[in-house]
């Protein structure tokens, strides 16, 4: 049925890093991509490698599901690896018929591809870790110092919860307004492109009505019940940093500084043992 | 004074075309006054369109009367600094489910207007238990909302504003869009919180069944009152009814028709029991 779609990917497990705080979450998320953009050398990667195994082995989540990500942009991926290869400017390793690989460019391409699969990867691993409402939650609190730039922090995340609310809703709606209108002899099948779009109006524009009626009830039942925006509320399930929030911000930062020195320390150690 | 009084109340709702001027007028509440203790069951009768939900939204604060005045618990709902006060003294529960869920988590939801009111989470915790247990829906607060059945979706929102502690509930056709089945535990649940908790109930509906065991009825029609009294006092005026395009429950009807063919019936006969017995009584 359709009422029971997971949003998001989320998969239920039990494991430390399902418990661990939002904010720690998409913190170490942002840090972790930046630090891959950061790092170079095999040093880095090899810490970012490590440190990506550690994660998903604590995650409990199977490793399956964050190759999953990885289909989606190999599309993508294999695009930017051959332009890399092929366009970049230098020391020319071989000849393909007219076109020059050169060293550059294979390091180039090797180094984005790894950069590109541990993004995604890494991203995965928060997003099946992590409910969506967690991940509003976490938002809101992280963002909030926003509010004093005038950003509705809070509404915004407000109509995030909602709209996550109501898109299974929504669907169920579209199904029976399908199923109105294909008894009625509405054709969505047939057609080219243009037809086929056209088509779709007889579906899109009860469903904007009755989204539009939605919208309206729900409003007022908010307002019955005493909603007047982020002001003056209290949380029923506040965020709060515990022991083990603040020793995964304390791995986040070793693994940082391993990265840094190892990208910085290791061709100086494999030159003296080569030496 | 009792919890709310209601006097003289006007409402319009006015159309206007593109350019702003005024189409026509419906006037949807006519002169209507209303008396409501603490602690009463009241319902309020009418076919659509006969102006008892743009009542309903008055006692809230969500509409404004044009004319007359609205007090709950003795505070004006025209004052802009007793809004909140007022929202938080009358609750109220609509009719579609679904529109009014705001949670993805039954017990998120239930939270919601207490998080509004600013209680403190030890305290809100507490009360979303409460008043979970309070409509039967407790072994259901991890739940997504939407899985449960109408009815139960009812019972959440009914909870959701219990959790608000309010004094007055005011449910807006809370039934219409159930089941026979939804539709009778969403009323056992209003009947408990009236019986055990006190709260003074307004049910707002078009099923006979539900309003035989109110203290008082209104029955409207055209933004006015045209009936009120007991059960058994409006149901007595089943011809008045008829006239109103309302139905009378079944038994109340047939006892009415029986004493029209010179049996002795009783007026106002509201349950099976009571035609029972009043059946045995002309029996013998």
């Amino acid at each position: 049925m359709l009422r029971d779609i997971t949003l998001g990917q989320y998969y239920q497990v039990d494991s430390v890093i399902h418990r661990l705080d939002p904010r720690v979450k998409l913190g170490t998320t942002i840090l972790f991509i930046i630090s891959l953009f950061v790092f170079d050398g095999v040093g880095g990667y090899a810490a970012a490698a490590l440190f990506l195994a550690l994660v998903i082995r604590l995650s409990n989540v199977p490793f399956r599901f964050m190759i999953k990500g990885m289909k989606s942009i190999v599309f993508l991926l294999s695009i930017t690896v051959v332009f890399n290869l092929f366009l970049t400017p230098g020391e020319p390793m071989f000849r393909l018929w007219k076109l020059t690989v050169t060293q550059e460019g294979v390091r180039l391409a090797v180094l984005l591809s790894i950069r590109l699969g541990f993004l995604i990867i890494g991203s995965s691993v928060m997003t099946l870790t992590t409910t969506p409402n967690q991940l509003t939650d976490g938002l809101e609190k992280m963002l909030k110092p926003l509010n004093k730039l005038k950003v509705p922090v809070h509404e915004i995340a407000m109509m995030m919860s909602i709209a996550l609310r109501f898109i299974p809703i929504l669907m169920e709606e579209t199904d029976k307004i399908m199923k109105a209108q294909l008894a009625r002899c509405a054709d969505f099948e047939s057609g080219n492109l243009i037809k086929k779009a056209k088509s779709l109006v007889p579906l899109l524009v009860p469903l904007f009505i009755s989204a539009f009626r939605r919208a309206n009830d729900l409003a007022m039942a908010m307002e019955a019940r005493c909603y007047r925006g982020g002001e003056h509320r209290t949380k029923m399930k506040p965020l709060q940093y515990e022991k083990r929030d603040y020793i995964a911000y304390l791995i986040v930062l070793c693994y940082l500084v391993a990265g840094v020195i190892l990208g910085k320390l290791l061709p100086v150690l494999l030159g003296t043992v080569l030496a | 004074m009792g919890i709310i009084k209601v006097r003289d109340l006007v409402y319009e709702y006015i159309r206007r075309d593109e350019e702003g001027n005024v189409e026509g007028i419906t006037t949807a509440v006519d002169d209507v006054d209303l008396d409501i203790e603490q602690g009463d069951f009241v319902a309020i009768l009418g076919h659509n369109g006969s102006g008892k939900s743009t009542l309903a939204k008055h006692l809230n604060a969500i509409l404004y009367p044009v004319e007359g005045t609205v007090w709950v618990d003795g505070k004006d709902t025209k004052e802009e600094k007793y809004v909140w006060d007022i929202r938080q003294t009358a609750g109220m529960v609509f009719q579609n489910p679904d529109n009014q869920i705001i949670g993805q988590i039954v017990e998120e939801d239930v939270g919601f207007g207490p998080e509004n009111m600013g209680v403190p989470t030890k305290e809100i915790w507490e009360r979303v238990e409460e008043s979970l247990k309070a409509v039967g829906m407790y072994q259901f607060r991890k739940f997504s909302p939407n899985k449960l059945s109408g009815g139960q979706k009812q019972r959440v929102s009914i909870a959701g504003v219990i959790a608000m502690h309010p004094k007055c509930i005011v449910l807006d056709e809370p039934t219409a869009m159930l089941d026979p089945k939804g539709r009778k535990e969403v009323i056992r649940a209003v009947r408990a919180l009236n019986d055990v908790e006190h709260i003074t109930v307004i049910l707002i509906t078009h099923y006979m069944e539900e309003v035989i065991h109110a203290d008082k009825v209104y029955v409207m029609d055209q933004g006015k009152v045209a009936i009120q009294g007991t059960p058994r006092e409006v149901f007595s005026e089943v011809e008045k009814l008829k006239e109103l395009r309302l139905d009378v429950p079944q038994v109340t009807l047939l006892a009415y028709e029986l004493a029209k063919e010179g049996f002795h019936m009783p007026k106002g006969v509201l349950t099976n029991q009571e035609f029972r017995e009043a059946l045995d009584q002309c029996m013998r």
